[in-house]
């Protein structure tokens, strides 16, 4: 039987990471195909409750990209959105989710090459993992 | 603690009878013996009815956001005080609003503790030094109040009222020896199965009432996002999943706002940990940010606020 392949979630921010993913395409570097991406306008769009709600209806992994820091285009965004994933990340991690479920990177627009790289390590680390059991919700949405 | 008891009724009456405050946050006796129930005082003769014990458990912080344009005296211990700070903090109340009537720390005892090593009804409960006379139907027992203090107050590292306008009784020293943390570290060290396991456990003991959130004054929303019907973040029913995000967000609602004064905990028909989770979201803030919950009423909240050299080691910034 072929493995399963894992779902991965990813949050890009519109100005640089959603454009990093543009510019991997137009460049036509390839990467795994498991992202599927929900393009947000800033990466302190990201409610932690998001993230929550993607593993609860079996999604294997979350990845929540922007702008690296002093980049943002609402000047302060990702500094704000920092505060909050530090404290979400390490939360989780500490009731029990596996650290790699959730994971989050700086990507600019010029990085489509690293955009490639980290939507495949965020994928091998994921795969590592195996299928989300945690948190799934069985019954009902 | 007649002392303490008489001074809160002589300042109440004070207080209302030269129309300096609208009405008096406190306590009276409960219904039931081990319990108090707060209680709103209008007039200066009814403050003979206010009380003060090692019962006296609940955070009465949690009524200031909705007292309007009134003036309001409270009666607060060391971690109520602090509430009212990040309730300044945040704008849901005004300083000048409230009076704060501070009693330093004085420990308050787990009654459900005490509930559970008598066997038969509790008719009378009697408070003499450091011990509690219980006596029942068929028992008399005498528990010593130190073996049988709320864990939050064991661990407690702020006992004196952070601010008050009226301080009754001393202020004493503070504890700098106590390992606040020690509960979370030792959680820490298990494997991230049994962690889950633990906390799975611990959730799906959940009935949903939210007393928790009741209790609590720094859950103030006017609408909480676990009673949103559009979107629906999360399902209304029993579902462990829906249990779980419940508690973690809840939790997670609290970072830099909690001030550990243990009322979720209290109020929780279930019995369930609900500090082990808060506390960790305690630790993190004091890890990353180096902040504490209601010391002062001029640094804003951690989540409000940022720093450049904020620690992001747990992000991948491709160096």
């Amino acid at each position: 039987m072929r493995e399963r392949e894992p779902k991965i979630l990813a949050f890009l921010c519109n100005w640089c990471s959603y454009a990093g993913a543009d510019l991997a395409g137009v460049s036509r570097i390839q990467y795994p195909p498991n992202v599927r991406v929900i393009r947000v306008p800033c990466s302190s769009r990201v409610n932690p409750l998001f993230i929550l709600k993607a593993l609860q209806q079996g999604i294997d992994g979350v990845l929540v990209a922007g702008c690296h820091p002093g980049d943002c285009h609402y000047i302060s965004g990702n500094y704000i959105a920092r505060r909050k994933f530090a404290i979400i990340k390490n939360f989780l991690e500490y009731i029990g989710i596996e650290e790699d479920r959730v994971q989050f990177a700086w990507v600019s627009a010029a990085e489509g090459a690293r955009f490639a790289q980290v939507i495949k390590e965020v994928t091998e680390k994921v795969k590592r993992l195996g299928p989300i059991k945690k948190l799934v919700k069985t019954r009902g949405i | 603690m007649p002392e303490v008891e008489r001074k809160i009724r002589e300042e109440a009456k004070n207080l209302l009878v030269n129309k300096k405050v609208d009405f008096v946050i406190g306590f009276e006796e409960g219904t039931l013996p081990l319990r108090v129930s707060p209680v709103f005082i209008y007039k200066g003769d009814d403050t003979e009815k206010l009380i003060w014990n090692s019962f006296c458990e609940n955070n009465l912080a949690v009524y200031l956001p909705e007292i309007g344009d009134k003036k309001v005296a409270v009666v607060a211990k060391g971690c109520d005080t602090r509430s009212i700070v990040a309730l300044i903090v945040e704008g849901q109340i005004k300083r000048e609003q409230i009076v704060v009537i501070g009693i330093p720390y004085q420990g308050m005892i787990d009654r459900r503790r005490i509930e559970k090593e008598v066997e038969g009804e509790i008719l009378e409960v009697k408070e003499k030094n450091d011990e509690i006379l219980i006596k029942g139907d068929v028992f008399e027992k005498v528990f010593k109040k130190e073996d049988y203090l709320y864990s939050s107050c064991k661990t407690c590292k702020h006992r004196n009222p952070v601010i008050s306008d009226i301080l009754i009784g001393e202020e004493i020293e503070e504890r700098t020896q106590v390992d606040e943390y020690a509960e979370v570290n030792e959680y820490e060290k298990k494997s991230v199965d049994e962690r889950w396991d633990y906390f799975n456990k611990e959730v799906n003991k959940c009935i949903r009432c939210y007393a928790c959130r009741q209790a609590c004054p720094m859950c103030y929303c006017e609408e909480c996002f676990v009673d949103n019907s559009y979107p629906r973040w999360i399902g209304k029913g029993l579902d462990s999943s829906d249990l779980a995000v419940w508690h973690i967000i809840r939790a997670y609602h609290q970072a830099g706002r909690c001030v550990d004064c243990g009322s979720c905990e209290r109020a929780c028909p279930m019995e369930i940990n609900l500090r082990f989770l808060t506390k960790k979201i305690n630790k993190e803030v004091k890890n990353y940010f180096n902040f504490e919950t209601g010391l002062d009423s001029a640094t804003s909240p951690p989540l409000a606020t940022f720093n450049v050299e904020d620690r992001q080691d747990f992000i991948d910034s491709g160096e």
